[in-house]
């Protein structure tokens, strides 16, 4: 992963390092452009996908950089949804400031749920998240005088972005939205976890007891991160809100926080990219096989991870950077 | 990190390029509906009548050969509902949108049919609204409202006079509660109490004991089907609530074929409101279930028939057509549609592009060694309450 | 008085198909660290065996219940030694993909051979209904369940406090490192362990299709069940389960009973509430 070098570096050079953009990631992000010239029939599924991945990168941050594994993320991504939906039915249907107000709600929530999360580890910690989890769509759906419960929230319409892209059948400017969103955030993202504060997260994940020694609070780091990621899955869940113009309890359910960590755990966990490739991988596999065969499409699902397990442990990501060094480190 | 990347990339782009979609002749009909996951059982019968219906009236319909474009939501997801409807009207092309096993996804493909100008099928989803969001859409099945106002008139007249409502906390239980409710207080009865169920609820013990303890002369009953059902009667039978004590009313799901097959003697006595039923007492059913039952080696459900009921809608707007696929020609064509269906008659009202039919009065009896749902009473023509309300 | 007996057996039954569901995770969990979401297939695989050994051979109900232990059993038997045993040192998140996946492909494969349909059984006729015990009335099934329950932990307690294979699992659970220092083979120990688990899931599995039926996204619906049970009862502790069941089914239960709006709610307030007081659940060591 790292760019080794021989010498050691001073830990403001190591950063730098770190944070130099190369050749495959400028690659990786123009790729992403590849939709709108090779793809133009499947741009709603790109822009769905593009979500999903912000939405995997969210989780990344708390789970690659924190150690903290969440069964209940949808609750931000849900919350997000909810109040970008609500506000566009009782405000007005501007998308960007809806994005924010869907930002704001989740990363407050996140904020106060963060005092909860940070006192757990292992076992009792994902529990929390997926207790918590359950919590909040048990609200949504009791609160179904302003959620629409298990119907869905109706009367969601979003005004085109600044007045002019309208969100048409296309999805042309869901996906440019949604890809223009995911990149602005990943960049903050990116440059998070290259900074201080992203060593010590790792070193949190690394030992949680050893780090306060150092001087690094632990609690008050995962707090932080865990609040802006719940303010990042607040933003993916607007997204998806506003470019389909729907809400519903299946953007905050279970499934939706089980589906996310097998993506980023498929995709590989603490890179950054893992999310992303795993959103990609998982979504399009399931397109295409439940394309093929609308039933029974979790079969080759569960082939493919079971696959990803046996023979790239760590995430397709992880496991390739080890085969690759295993090969490196034969050669003469 | 470098090679990984670009076999990513290079990964995806082999994924993204799928089989496209060529050749303007054939028809297209999108079947959207939840074939995987917790309600994968009701799409897989929607998905039996309508390739039984094919399959007795051919793949090809006024000169245009029917093509099936079969795609799974996994559940109660709009989100995803809407794309698939969206990828069908812009990459499959497809002329006719159908199938729709639950509420939101209905509701989100609505958006799709609105603005496309397609023709949809609702052959199931059960809230009153959907129909009003398209006004491309109709609706072959049923709504609650239907069957709660009219089971709540038969009580009446059958002589109940208090009654409790059990109902799924969610919107077709809404429904069901709220035409119950407003049928049998307008007719003059008195509701004692009622309860709204967590739709994912094991176990009904202590909700059938709550409605025990205020010892109603009535209990009125709607949750969705699967395994509940089963659950909820074996729930009334521990708690001792006999239903030729306390009459047990419901919709036709607490009842259906599986429920009754695990319920067992228990269930005897108990009374629906329903518009269909494998059991129902018409030859055009008798041949519809022997064909079905040849076919996919069980009976056919409420969900079987509205694909069945559904594909009908289809090909005979297609004959008045002559072939025509935009929304306009196949909506007019639909309006006003009347055809005789293995539930009896039905017809699509032209106003609100809702389905009209008979509504059942069932009692479960024994005949023979089998429990089944014996009609004895119906009304005719019911048309959806809440939208006649809409227009005083 | 009456209802709140009522609804405390309820719930005592309710929780005893829980513990049933989720004893054996509890301790392959405790034992290896190893994180077993396909723990709810082999509960599903012995429904199903029920199902068609009643329905299509004809047995009697009490006939299918060992039969479903032990296919239970031998497929994670198989499965242990083709898959799991590969993955005891890696990761977690390696031990959830791979089994996650599993449960996925246990999905399809159960709505591919038996069809999405809810299976449909029919208990023996003195199993059903309820008997009237001073002015109560109990159902029989439940009064079975208890008895079923109450008897597997005791036979699963005598097992672990006096015979020597539990002295082991004891020793893995407590310390793995100390215990293989000492000869003690856990792996094998583990092996034997997973099996027992599996299979009372599977009986797990058979029992509760009276109550809650059966379809193929059982594999996934108990999952969270189980998962509660298990955090709050703490790893690797047969009373821990036991407890927790117990409090969760007498809370669902009771929940309903008093406050249906909170209904949906509570089993999860339960949890947060045990966890935030006790983070190594009930009975929990570590």
């Amino acid at each position: 992963m790292i760019a080794t070098t021989g010498t050691a570096l001073t830990p403001h050079a190591y950063l730098q390092a770190r944070s130099r953009w190369g050749v495959i990631e400028i690659a990786f992000w123009l790729a992403t452009l590849l939709p709108f010239f090779l793809f133009p029939n499947y741009l709603s599924l790109a822009s769905q996908i593009a979500i999903t991945a912000l939405f995997a990168l969210s989780l990344d941050l708390i789970l690659g950089y924190a150690g903290i594994v969440s069964l209940g993320h949808a609750a931000f991504f849900g919350l997000g949804a909810y109040a970008a939906g609500i506000f566009s039915k009782f405000v007005w249907g501007e998308p960007l400031s809806g994005l924010v107000v869907a930002a704001v709600v989740a990363g407050v929530v996140g904020y106060a749920t963060s005092f909860i999360i940070a006192r757990f580890r292992h076992l009792t910690l994902i529990m929390i998240t997926l207790g918590l989890g359950f919590l909040v769509h048990e609200l949504a759906n009791s609160a179904h005088f302003i959620t629409g419960g298990a119907d869905g929230l109706q009367g969601v319409r979003i005004w085109p972005i600044f007045n002019y892209f309208r969100f048409d059948l296309y999805g042309y400017t869901a996906y440019s939205y949604s890809l223009v969103v995911l990149f602005l955030t990943f960049l903050v993202a990116r440059r998070l976890i290259n900074s201080p504060f992203g060593l010590a997260l790792r070193g949190i994940r690394e030992n949680p007891n050893r780090m306060p020694a150092i001087g690094a609070s632990s609690r008050a780091h995962i707090r932080k991160i865990y609040t802006i990621s719940a303010t990042i899955a607040g933003i993916a869940g607007g997204l998806l809100a506003q470019t389909t113009e729907t809400v519903s309890l299946g953007s905050i359910d279970f499934q939706r926080s089980a589906d996310v960590v097998v993506m980023l755990v498929l995709g590989g966990v603490g890179k950054l990219y893992g999310g992303l490739l795993g959103a990609i991988i998982f979504m399009v596999a399931r397109d295409q096989f439940s394309g093929l065969n609308p039933q029974f499409w979790y079969f080759p699902i569960g082939v493919l991870l079971v696959a990803v397990v046996m023979f790239l442990p760590g995430g397709i990501l992880g496991g390739l950077s080890r085969l690759l060094a295993g090969i490196r480190g034969r050669r003469p | 990190m470098r090679k990984m990347l670009l076999g990513a990339i290079g990964l995806t782009a082999a994924l993204f390029v799928a089989p496209a979609a060529h050749a303007q002749t054939p028809l297209k009909i999108g079947l959207i509906s939840a074939y995987s996951g917790q309600f994968a059982d009701t799409a897989a019968q929607i998905d039996n009548g309508v390739k039984l219906y094919i399959k007795q009236h051919g793949d090809v319909v006024a000169g245009r050969k029917i093509e099936i474009l079969r795609k799974d939501t996994g559940g109660p997801n709009p989100d995803v509902a809407k794309r698939l409807a969206q990828e069908l009207v812009v990459r499959d092309s497809a002329d006719i949108l159908a199938g729709f096993t639950l509420t939101p996804e209905a509701m989100a493909a609505s958006d799709i049919s609105a603005e496309a100008k397609k023709f949809m099928v609702i052959m199931n989803a059960a809230t009153s609204i959907i129909t009003t969001k398209s006004n491309y859409s109709a609706r072959v099945s049923l709504t609650l409202p239907m069957i709660g106002e009219t089971i709540a008139k038969w009580a009446y007249k059958d002589g109940v006079r208090k009654a409790y409502t059990m109902v799924a906390d969610f919107g077709p239980g809404h429904d069901a509660e709220q035409s119950f409710q407003k049928a049998f207080k307008e007719a003059g009865g008195e509701i004692v109490g009622s309860v709204r169920m967590p739709v994912a609820n094991p176990d009904f013990s202590a909700f059938v004991q709550r409605a025990k303890d205020l010892n109603p002369e009535s209990i009125f009953v709607f949750i969705p089907g699967g395994a509940q059902p089963s659950a909820l009667g074996k729930a009334f039978a521990e708690r001792g609530v006999d239903p030729n004590k306390i009459r047990i009313l419901s919709t036709g799901e607490p009842v259906d074929e599986t429920a009754l097959k695990s319920l067992g003697d228990i269930a005897v006595g108990r009374i629906s409101a329903w518009h269909y039923d494998y059991n129902l007492n018409n030859p055009l059913n008798k041949k519809f279930v022997a064909a079905f039952n040849a076919e996919f080696k069980r009976n056919p459900d409420f969900f079987a028939l509205g694909g069945y009921d559904g594909m009908h809608l289809i090909y005979e707007s297609l004959k008045k057509t002559g072939g025509k696929s935009d929304g306009d020609s196949l909506i007019a064509a639909a309006k006003g549609m009347k055809w005789d269906s293995p539930r009896g008659p039905v017809s699509i009202d032209p106003e609100t592009r809702d389905v009209v039919n008979t509504v059942y009065i069932r009692r479960v009896q024994k005949v023979g060694n089998e429990l089944v749902n014996v009609e004895f009473d119906k009304f005719e023509n019911v048309k959806d309450p809440v939208k006649a309300a809409m227009k005083k | 008085m009456g209802p709140i007996v009522g609804v405390l057996f309820d719930g005592f039954a309710y929780g005893m198909l829980l513990f049933l569901l989720s004893v054996g995770l509890s301790v392959t969990l405790g034992m290896m660290n190893f994180v077993n979401l396909a723990h709810c297939a082999f509960a599903m695989l012995g429904g199903y065996v029920t199902v068609t050994l009643m329905n299509q051979m004809g047995w009697p109900f009490f006939a299918t219940l060992p039969a479903s232990f032990l296919a239970a059993a031998v497929a994670s038997i198989f499965l242990e030694r083709a898959l799991y045993r590969r993955l005891y040192r890696a990761g977690e998140l390696d031990q959830v993909l791979l089994t996650i996946g599993l449960a996925f492909i246990s999905v399809a494969v159960a709505a591919y051979i038996f069809g999405t349909i809810q299976q449909p059984i029919q208990t023996p006729s003195y199993l059903r209904g309820s008997i009237q015990i001073g002015g109560i009335t109990f159902g029989v099934y439940r009064m079975f369940l208890v008895a079923t329950g109450l008897a597997v932990a005791l036979i699963l307690v005598l097992t672990l406090e006096y015979t020597r294979f539990g002295a082991q699992v004891r020793a893995a659970v407590d310390n793995q490192r100390m215990a293989r220092g000492l000869g003690i083979n856990v792996e094998g120990a583990f092996a034997i362990t997973f099996a027992l688990g599996s299979g009372l899931a599977g009986l797990g599995g058979s029992l509760a299709i009276e109550i809650v039926g059966l379809d193929p996204s059982f594999a996934f619906i108990y999952l969270v069940y189980v998962l509660i049970v298990v955090s709050v009862g703490g790893l690797g502790s047969i009373g821990g389960s036991f407890a927790a069941a117990v409090l969760i089914g007498i809370s669902d239960i009771a929940g309903k009973y008093y406050v249906p709006q909170l209904g949906a709610f509570l089993i999860y307030l339960v949890m947060v509430a045990v966890l935030m007081w006790r983070p190594q659940g009930l009975f929990g060591k570590r």
